[in-house]
């Protein structure tokens, strides 16, 4: 029920492993999200398509994003925003907090942001004494509870309604039942009164248009539009690689976010906002603030492996695709970001292949992440990269670098490596009863607790291979005609295509 | 006209009957295996843990042994993934190795595929009466886009129940060392796909893939359940054998 504990992504899954209700609430909800996407993009029908061109979009945008930048930060000064640059979490979080100051600020609520947890925004605030809310019920409720987001879109998707009961009854002071509809309605009430207090309102950003200097927020509740409308000052929020070129390129993200994320064709309120308030607007801030947050993001520009995870538009359908996810949830992972796009960009953003070694080992490397991606991003080839790159840095332990050395010696030559299979044949009599071994010895021990091996049989294949082949022979009728020329046509097609 | 066979090591070493199957299989269509002992593994147990010269050391047994093959025909999605994947990025900058992983990219396939992509069969004329369930393994599938030719193999073996395994993509949680390095979570992850299997009250599960199937069925032996697991190929083959 609490937040998995441990040092390690193993030690922390140990725990969530273990927690019913946890994996229970992550299961249900993830599963009810993988569905609904995967009928909103059967419905809409050319997905791929759709993601191809998604891909590109966003793979142009990141090939020039130095260009798509500027052109974005000209257009939102032109339109009286103030832009700041922030090269790390901790610029982030002063530049936020010296804007409050400035407006002797008391209150700030927010809408979603991840990137506002990446930074650890509320810490900010709240060492200066300035009460920072979330307005997002996800987001509140896992205010309350004092823990992390476990999933992009779906903060407190680990918590089940009595969970989230308990958690609003205390804050109620009165006991709530686990019914949505009075949990939601409570929330509703006591963050109205929030958004009418609030000197600042701090949002997210979910787009960038360069086009026009324009912030895109896409959202379910209306209150990230509360946020953006109300208060007299507004902050956002925006990783660095969020931009997309034009207006007309939004309807390609609109096809894609929404119906990835959640199912949805369009989120119940997409909001474009161009500037503050205008003298003719009936609504909006006076001051508009947007910090531009690299936050390691620029050490992925011009690397041929992990440049393409700043093409992520952070829909979590990687999470929701993911098995591993769904069995530990998301406060398994170290740092902000959870499921197979954490494992990525946690160790990336933080160049940090050591600190973050179990991470990328968290993952069976099954690709569901890259054929739920609505821009393609292939994460299981970069989970691989980056555990070669652990290896490369020397953060390996003794016993696996051993191992493979041993494996290196065997196959690289199959006078070794059958010596070795005969060695396991012979060898292995002391482990096997009943054709299974069953051991729990060392390096077998994490099998054979879940699972019996079977014994080598006394002869390997490639020992069966010379009678085999000479009584096959033996008795074989002719290729047909019809094989043979299909077979050549393939050989001489393939000639063609230039590789000989 | 040389048509070659990676036997992949945990067939060769563990599952000797699966060579025999294709083996004799194949040779009812005229087709003669051919087998370059030189042969070790595809090198992927280091690849996917990030040693790659490791992994290129064995791999190069591969690009040795199979050089002057026309067709290259291996009994799993998942080595045959490595190489068709994963050896240009391994040999990127050797440009010779590369040349060679890009000629043995072209003219390697999965059992499956190479029956029903190469030579055109889609009916074995088996029969097996029993009911089957099928794992669709997920290199396989989805660094191969191996869907429709396992399904149309079995779709014409006689007398056979194909029920449908519940959440049949998910991952069974073998992923390599991931089972041993996080054995916990590959643990609960082959817990859900046995599950899976034994709702189907299936008597058979048959794959494309013995690393998965090495995977549930030592679960389901662990488990006490009877049900028997078996690679494509020799289903096929015993079910031809039956008629």
């Amino acid at each position: 029920m609490s937040k998995p504990q441990g040092s390690s992504v193993k030690q922390r899954s140990e725990t969530a492993l273990k927690d019913e209700f946890l994996i229970d609430a992550v299961k249900f909800t993830t599963e009810k999200l993988k569905n609904g996407k995967l009928a909103a993009t059967a419905e809409h029908g050319n997905w791929e398509e759709w993601r191809e061109r998604g891909k590109l979009i966003r793979a142009h945008t990141i090939a020039h994003l130095d260009f798509y930048l500027n052109q974005f930060i000209e257009n939102a000064r032109a339109q009286g925003v103030h832009v700041h640059f922030a090269p790390e979490a901790k610029d982030a979080a002063r530049i936020a907090v010296e804007i409050a100051k400035h407006h002797q600020a008391k209150s700030v609520v927010k809408s979603k942001s991840m990137v506002s947890e990446e930074v650890h925004i509320n810490e900010a605030f709240e060492e200066l004494g300035i009460e920072s809310v979330e307005s997002d019920l996800g987001e509140y409720i896992i205010q309350l509870a004092n823990e992390p987001p476990s999933h992009i879109i779906i903060p407190a998707i680990h918590k089940n309604r009595y969970q989230i009961a308990e958690l609003l009854s205390k804050e109620a002071g009165q006991t709530l039942p686990p019914e949505t509809k009075v949990l939601a309605g409570f929330a509703r009430q006591k963050l109205r009164d929030k958004f009418l207090e609030a000197d600042i309102g701090l949002t997210g950003c979910n787009f960038g248009i360069a086009e026009s200097g324009s912030v895109v927020i896409f959202e379910n509740e209306g209150n990230a539009r509360m946020v953006s409308t109300v208060p007299k000052t507004q902050i956002t929020l925006m990783g660095m690689e969020r931009l997309i070129p034009t207006w007309d390129d939004l309807e390609v993200m609109a096809t894609l976010l929404p119906r990835s994320a959640t199912g949805q064709k369009l989120t119940v309120y997409m909001s474009g906002i161009t500037g503050p308030r205008r003298q003719s607007d009936g609504d909006g801030p006076e001051e508009m603030h947007i910090i531009i947050v690299d936050n390691g993001r620029s050490l992925q520009l011009g690397d041929p492996d992990f440049q393409e995870l700043l093409n992520c538009i952070r829909c979590g359908a990687c999470l929701n695709a993911c098995p591993v996810y769904r069995h530990i949830g998301g406060h398994s992972y170290p740092g902000t970001y959870s499921g197979p796009i954490g494992a990525v960009l946690t160790p990336a953003l933080n160049k940090n292949s050591g600190e973050w070694e179990d991470v990328a080992n968290a993952s069976s490397l099954c690709g569901a992440c890259y054929e739920a991606c609505p821009v393609k991003i292939p994460l299981h080839d970069m989970l691989v990269y980056l555990r070669n790159r652990k290896v490369e840095d020397g953060h390996t332990a003794t016993g696996e670098k051993m191992a493979m050395k041993g494996f290196k010696v065997l196959m690289s030559s199959y006078k070794l490596y059958s010596k070795a299979v005969k060695m396991g044949q012979v060898g292995q009599k002391l482990l096997v009863r009943n054709g299974v071994i069953k051991s729990q010895l060392g390096p077998l021990k994490g099998w054979t607790a879940y699972r019996h091996i079977p014994a080598l049989p006394t002869r390997s294949f490639r020992e069966q291979w010379k009678a085999l082949s000479t009584e096959v022979e033996a008795s074989m009728p002719s290729m047909s005609s019809e094989t043979k020329t299909r077979l050549e046509q393939m050989v001489l097609n393939r000639k063609k295509g230039g590789h000989e | 006209m040389k048509v070659s066979l990676f036997i992949t090591c945990i067939s060769d070493a563990l599952f000797p009957p699966i060579g025999e199957a294709m083996t004799r299989l194949l040779a009812r269509y005229g087709v003669k295996l051919h087998f370059p002992e030189v042969q070790t593994c595809c090198g992927q147990p280091a690849f996917n843990s990030g040693y790659w010269d490791e992994a290129r050391a064995s791999a190069k047994t591969i690009l040795e042994a199979f050089e002057d093959s026309d067709f290259v025909i291996a009994p799993s999605g998942s080595c045959t993934g490595m190489i068709h994947h994963y050896y240009p990025k391994l040999f990127e900058n050797d440009p010779i190795l590369l040349e060679k992983s890009l000629q043995l990219q072209e003219k390697i396939f999965e059992f499956s595929q190479f029956l029903v992509q190469v030579l055109g069969v889609t009916d074995v004329g088996a029969v097996f009466p029993h009911k089957v369930t099928y794992h669709p393994s997920c290199h396989g599938t989805r660094l191969l886009g191996i869907k429709e030719e396992p399904m149309l193999l079995m779709s014409h073996v006689k007398g056979m129940e194909l029920v449908p395994l519940p959440y049949a993509e998910d991952c069974c949680g073998f992923g390599g060392t991931f089972a041993i390095k996080m054995s916990n979570i590959s643990g609960a992850m082959v817990e859900e796909k046995s599950q899976h299997v034994l709702e189907t009250e299936a008597e058979v599960l048959v794959g494309l893939d013995m690393g998965c199937l090495l995977n549930i069925g030592g679960n389901l032996k662990f488990q006490g359940k009877p049900v028997r697991v078996m690679h494509l190929a020799e289903l096929l083959y015993e079910g031809v054998k039956l008629k």
